[in-house]
């Protein structure tokens, strides 16, 4: 063993002998004795959450590097935000290292559990949920990992959000897998990010199920490099409930995957049906912006080998009805806009949709359907695409999954 | 015998000194139990600074649910803060803030039957700043350090004469870190050339804060006020409407709601320094609003208010609505009022 590896190991001790675990239990005064946990809790500690219903007035808020707050298994530590009075989401992490995991989260007032500027941030075996259904009144986020790297969503399940379920935001180097949406307005999002790895999720009775957005005028932009294979998209036909204002509130109920400017995204080997609007839906950013570093068009995307069951029989669409009429009665499991034209340019762009037949609405500017002027397709392109490499996390990380 | 005397004599009309401030417990790694320890003030219940502590006011503060905060500045002995022209002034390890919430019975004697709710103080240690707060009992007599937060059941009489109720969000050590953040570090937010740079009542007299913290060999560097930035008070209703407004939305928003604040992922930069009227809210759409957009298509709908998810959400009191999203429960009417006539006044699109 070479000294490098010795130092490694005494390290690895160490911090194990170190390690305390602080344990809270279910009652009253929830609130001070969570907080004052997660206040106290010193790198390589355990916040350990008792069996029971834990009830908070105020958000939770969790700062030091490497620590764990677990409960004692998801329906067995229910965290209750039902009487919440105060802050944006129900608990917000802003340190490295973090895992938070064996609970379940209930009735934000916001968000469910946050995390801003976080690298190594884990979320497994989550349940986080709205108790009173789809409303426009629920958080907008469930499980919201925002400008945050190496990112795991693993085996969490997320109902009744009123924008994304799950939703990775301008960050870096994510995997969200075996996890579940449902009755979300969209059950994940991916949004000005890169490197992300969706697979063997089930995305299902939400309005849109799997969206791989970019969007202008924020700190990152130029989501890039994502993967959505084998996923459950299936029956996704709850009835669009965003607020107003929010961009999800466009997404067209019954839309399976929806792909919003962006490059390079890869969609294969999904099961995908039961969406009325589309199985898959590509299109440009189509409101105004004057960011002169934005890109609208979705580019390089791949969609391959997935399994089509019926979709797109009652597109969700301004002339939705008369498109399906056109297209003998339904659309075609993917749909795209065919913008290639924005303000800021033309461009050739480059796309493999395997999966046909494809409706190609050949719209002269984003969001113009009145433009449209269709045509059906057996394919789209040529294949040659390379696939982004895959989402590698630090080892220790990537061993979280149950 | 006459000398001994006279020294009872001399200790008798001077009284025995205060002990000076606890330097060393401000800077020690566990915070002190209780707010009497550090010696920052002379009394039991906080109403009398020690020596060494200057008092100051902002330009345009923060709204708190109508609590009335009275400020204070500690450096340590022979230390003194170097001016920065943008940003925070540089102030030496060491450096103490001191800020109380407090409420009079009726607020329009703001002076009369003032109940203390917390102390907050903002150390800078070595390592860089730290955040406390110290909540007082209703004795008034003792103040305790509180770092996971508490709610604080508040009663007064509102400007209009209203008996107003309220839930007192005293916040954990976590939350202080949300608005006090910058990249991530804590920072004080108030202590800015230009929101210092306006007149204070001592009890010497009125001076401009920037003089008088110069004269006292608290501040290095400082040019004349005339010449330093200044930001206006939000309710001199001499300055201009938009200086008043965005000096509003600066000490309001702008802490969390700039590049490197809390809320950088939004884009929406409310802070002084933000020059693009697209990221300042204006024609912009909202990102991560979610039911805080209340139907609303833009933050700021130029020359329409109503139709702004600013205004929604300064008027809102429902969590995961209203903003700011910590320290206040209430809306603040005469805020509101400025914001909206505001709005109004930038030409519709």
């Amino acid at each position: 063993m070479n000294s490098y590896a010795v130092t490694l190991v005494a390290v690895l001790l160490a911090t194990a002998a170190n390690a305390k675990t602080l344990k809270v239990a279910a009652g009253p005064n929830a609130q001070e004795r969570v907080q004052t946990a997660l206040l106290d809790a010193k790198p390589g500690d355990v916040v350990a959450l008792g069996m029971g219903r834990f009830s908070f007035t105020d958000g939770l808020s969790l700062d030091v590097d490497n620590v764990t707050v677990t409960g004692a298994g998801e329906h067995k530590t229910i965290l209750s935000f039902a009487k919440q009075k105060g802050a944006g989401e129900g608990l917000l992490v802003t340190s490295d290292g973090v895992t938070v995991r064996d609970l379940t989260m209930q009735d934000t007032k916001g968000d469910g559990i946050k995390s801003k500027a976080a690298d190594r941030i884990s979320f497994v075996s989550l349940t986080v949920e709205w108790t009173g259904g789809p409303k426009e009144t629920n958080g907008a986020y469930g499980v919201y990992p925002v400008a945050s790297s190496n990112v795991l969503i693993d085996h969490v399940t997320v109902r009744g959000a009123s924008d994304a379920g799950i939703y990775v935001g301008q960050s870096k180097n994510i995997i969200v897998r075996n996890s579940r949406a449902e009755f979300n307005v969209a059950g994940i999002e991916i949004e000005n990010s890169s490197n992300a790895d969706v697979f063997g999720n089930i995305a299902t009775h939400n309005a849109g199920g799997i969206l791989v957005f970019d969007l202008p005028g924020l700190p990152v932009m130029g989501g890039h490099s994502t993967r959505i294979f084998r996923n459950m998209v299936v029956d996704n036909d709850t009835p669009n409930f965003a607020p107003k204002g929010n961009i999800v509130a466009g997404v067209p109920t019954g839309s399976g995957v929806m792909l919003m400017a962006n490059r390079n995204v890869h969609v294969f080997e999904n099961t995908i049906s039961g969406n009325q609007t589309a199985g898959v839906m590509i299109i440009a950013y189509s409101r105004d912006f004057d960011d002169k570093t934005y890109n609208p068009l979705p580019r390089d995307f791949v969609v391959r080998d997935n399994r089509f069951g019926r979709n797109g029989w009652a597109p969700a669409l301004p002339g939705g009805k008369d498109l399906a009429a056109a297209m003998g009665g339904s659309m075609p499991p993917i749909m795209w806009d065919g913008v290639d034209t924005y303000p800021g340019g033309h461009e050739t762009l480059r796309m493999w949709f395997k999966d046909g037949p494809v409706a190609n609405l050949r719209m002269t500017k984003g969001g113009a359907v009145e433009t449209a002027n269709p045509v059906v397709t057996p394919s789209v392109g040529a294949p040659g695409l390379a696939e982004p490499s895959p989402v590698v996390l630090p080892v220790e990380q990537d061993k979280l999954a149950s | 015998m006459r000398r001994l005397v006279a020294l009872v004599a001399a200790v008798l009309i001077l009284g025995v000194a205060p002990a000076p401030v606890a330097l060393d417990l401000l800077l020690a790694e566990t915070p002190a139990p209780t707010l009497s320890d550090y010696h920052l003030f002379t009394d039991a219940s906080g109403r009398v600074p020690n020596a060494g502590l200057t008092p100051y006011g902002l330009n345009t503060p923060l709204f708190s649910d109508y609590s009335e905060k009275s400020r204070l500045l500690y450096l340590p002995p022979g230390a003194r803060a170097t001016y920065r022209e943008i940003g925070v002034l540089d102030f030496p390890v060491g450096t103490t803030l001191v800020k109380t919430f407090a409420y009079p019975a009726d607020l329009r004697r703001p002076s009369l039957g003032l109940r203390s709710i917390e102390t907050r103080l903002l150390i800078h240690k070595s390592q860089g700043w730290v955040a406390l707060t110290y909540v007082w009992n209703t004795g008034q007599t003792q103040a305790v350090l509180k770092r996971a937060g508490a709610r604080l059941p508040v009663s007064f009489v509102d400007l209009k004469g209203a008996r107003q109720n309220l839930d007192y969000a005293v916040p954990n050590q976590n939350q202080c870190k949300e608005c006090h953040s910058l990249s991530g570090s804590l920072s004080p937010i108030g202590p800015k050339a230009r929101n210092l740079n306006g007149e204070f009542t001592y009890t010497s007299g009125r001076e401009n804060q920037l003089t008088h913290w110069s004269r006292l060999g608290n501040l290095v560097g400082a040019p004349d006020p005339k010449v330093a930035p200044r930001t206006a008070a939000w309710t001199d209703e001499r300055a201009p409407l938009e200086d008043r407004a965005r000096a509003y939305l600066d000490g309001n928003c702008g802490h969390c709601h700039n590049a490197a604040g809390m809320a950088s992922n939004s884009g929406l930069f409310l802070n002084l320094e933000e020059a693009d009227p697209a990221a300042r809210g204006i024609g912009r759409r909202p990102v991560a609003a979610g039911r805080g957009s209340g139907n609303l298509d833009f933050d700021i709908s130029p020359g329409h208010p109503e139709a702004s998810i600013l205004v929604y959400r300064m008027k809102s009191r429902e969590p995961g609505v209203m903003m700011p999203e910590l320290s206040r429960s209430m809306v603040h009417t005469e805020g509101v009022a400025l914001i909206e006539a505001y709005l109004k006044s930038l030409p519709a699109r």
